[in-house]
């Protein structure tokens, strides 16, 4: 049913739209380190791993950006991790999951692919509970930063 | 004597203060009394303010706006809302429409998980802020003009800021990815939803009063007419009739992922993905398990490979364009054995290019893509 919504809109010459909560930000009123520790604390207290930070921030600001703080942040929680690569191997190409974190003057920016998205490009109803729990506990993760004092 | 209580706070600012006050019926009778019937209005001014949906509006537009627009509507990744003389010139179905229908390709996505209410109360949030004249709803009524004469006034007079083809100005915004001193990103003003938020009313409007605070002058003070900006309001109007022009266009694609099947072992096709990633002129960044940073060193499931590489020129293109790609980085390729198969695997990036509503991106990602299966028919060649 969605190929032939998507086969009509291109037929009409439209585009399908974007949805605003296709990708999931937030902005911390909070200088970088502080919100990227925030960011950390925060991703922990709700049961997950933060497997690795990675640092974009090469040639940067030597490119005419404002700004060399830019990272990913990769998190995830091992049995989760563990079991889904397992029965479903497609599925690995978008582990850990990742938020991306960065400077915009004092405040920072958060953001992620909403990880209910996952459920269009993976059409297994037996995910559909997994992706709404990660959505619903990155929106907690964002909701709780972006709150903090 | 009965005795009433009543709270002088509404619940939503209840709900923000602990300064909640009770008093008794009697004495604010006898006290309104003695208040005079102007500072009586004013009072009232004020609790009804308060019991708005501001508060609601301020909440929702904090939780979907704010992390493009700023906390105060200055603008980043997207354009600054915050301009008396922006919000001056467009009623308030401008706004409704513009955040129902986004900006097709131009990065403001369409907001249609909210309701009806919501909407109106971001809207209400966007009408608090100060300096601007109050809206009036705006007529639909279409404003004629000679569309040829208009092309040839828009060509002279627009093209500059806003494209030869009224595609807008690149970038994001004024955020990293452009220079601070860049005040506003000039509107594709032939994109659909734009066209479908305006009236021809409004376009006239900017066009004969400028945008104060934008490079966006006044073109009556420029020397034109105003039959010369009527015909420039038709030429603009007529993109409506038109198909929707490459800058609105959102890349699809049915595969979220891309897979090929390995004749190798697990080990020789990581080696041969290292070869087609130098192949591809990419840095190779590092090769680690999936589980790295998750189980304890030396427990890692060595049948579940990544390997990170980078092509930093490409990198620093794509996030010029928009800084929010960081979302696809490091590019990373995966080799996993499953039962007796070896596959190896990539995102799609076609397919995770919608979700940033970017068509500037459009030519990066199908480049990436390219990469990307590139690299993985010479991992299993």
């Amino acid at each position: 049913m969605r190929q032939v919504f998507a086969v009509t809109l291109l037929l009409l010459g439209l585009s399908p739209s974007t949805r605003a909560d296709e990708l999931m930000m937030a902005r911390i009123s909070r200088p970088f380190p502080e919100a990227m520790n925030s960011l950390q604390e925060v991703i922990r207290e709700h049961g997950y791993t933060v497997s690795r930070v990675q640092r974009v921030d090469v040639g940067l600001t030597s490119s005419g950006f404002q700004t060399a703080e830019y990272r990913v942040v990769f998190f995830g929680k091992p049995d989760e991790i563990h079991s889904l690569s397992d029965r479903y191997p497609e599925l690995i190409p978008y582990l850990p999951l990742n938020i991306v974190i960065f400077a915009e003057g004092d405040d920072t920016l958060v953001l992620t692919t909403n990880p209910h998205k996952l459920a269009d490009f993976f059409d297994k109803p037996a995910l559909h509970a997994q992706f709404s729990q990660w959505e619903k506990d990155v929106r907690a993760i964002f909701d709780e930063i972006a709150s903090r004092p | 004597m009965i005795r009433f209580s009543i709270q002088i706070f509404p619940q939503s600012v209840k709900r923000q203060s602990a300064r909640t006050k009770l008093i008794d019926f009697d004495e604010t009778v006898t006290s309104l009394l003695r208040i005079p019937p102007l500072l009586i209005l004013a009072l009232s001014a004020v609790l009804a303010r308060a019991d708005d949906p501001p508060t609601e509006g301020a909440q929702l537009y904090a939780r979907n706006c704010s992390a493009c627009h700023g906390s105060d509507g200055h603008g980043g990744v997207g354009v600054p809302l915050a301009l008396p003389a922006f919000l001056s010139s467009v009623d308030d179905k401008y706004l409704r429409v513009t955040i129902r229908r986004g900006r097709p390709g131009r990065v403001m996505p369409t907001f249609s998980q909210l309701t009806d209410r919501e909407v109106q109360s971001i809207v209400h949030h966007l009408r608090s802020w100060p300096g601007q004249a109050p809206p009036k709803p705006q007529s639909p009524t279409p404003i004629a003009g000679n569309t040829r004469h208009g092309k040839i006034l828009f060509a002279r007079n627009c093209a500059v800021c806003h494209g030869a083809q009224a595609e807008g100005g690149h970038g994001t915004g004024v955020t990293m990815s452009r220079p601070r001193n860049a005040p506003i990103l000039a509107p594709a003003l032939n994109n659909p939803g734009f066209l479908a938020a305006a009236s021809d009313v409004m376009i006239k409007t900017t066009l004969v009063r400028g945008r104060e605070g934008t490079p966006m002058r006044s073109f009556l003070k420029q020397g034109l007419k105003e039959n010369d900006i009527n015909d420039i309001v038709a030429y603009i109007r007529a993109f409506a009739h038109t198909t929707p022009p490459a800058s609105a266009k959102v890349l699809d694609s049915e595969t979220p992922t891309l897979v090929r099947e390995s004749p190798y072992t697990l080990e020789e096709t990581v080696e041969k993905v290292k070869t087609a990633v130098a192949a591809a002129n990419m840095r190779l960044i590092r090769i680690q398990t999936l589980d790295q940073g998750f189980v304890p060193e030396g427990k890692e499931d060595h049948d579940q490979v990544i390997v990170y590489s980078c092509d930093f020129g490409f990198l620093n293109e794509a996030l010029k364009v928009d800084p929010r790609v960081g979302l696809f980085l490091p590019c990373r390729v995966t080799v996993v054995k499953h039962g007796d198969k070896v596959l190896v695997m990539s995102v799609n990036p076609e397919r995770l290019s919608r979700i940033f509503n970017n068509s500037e991106l459009n030519d990066l990602c199908e480049k990436m893509q390219q990469v990307y299966e590139n690299i993985l028919d010479e991992s299993v060649m």
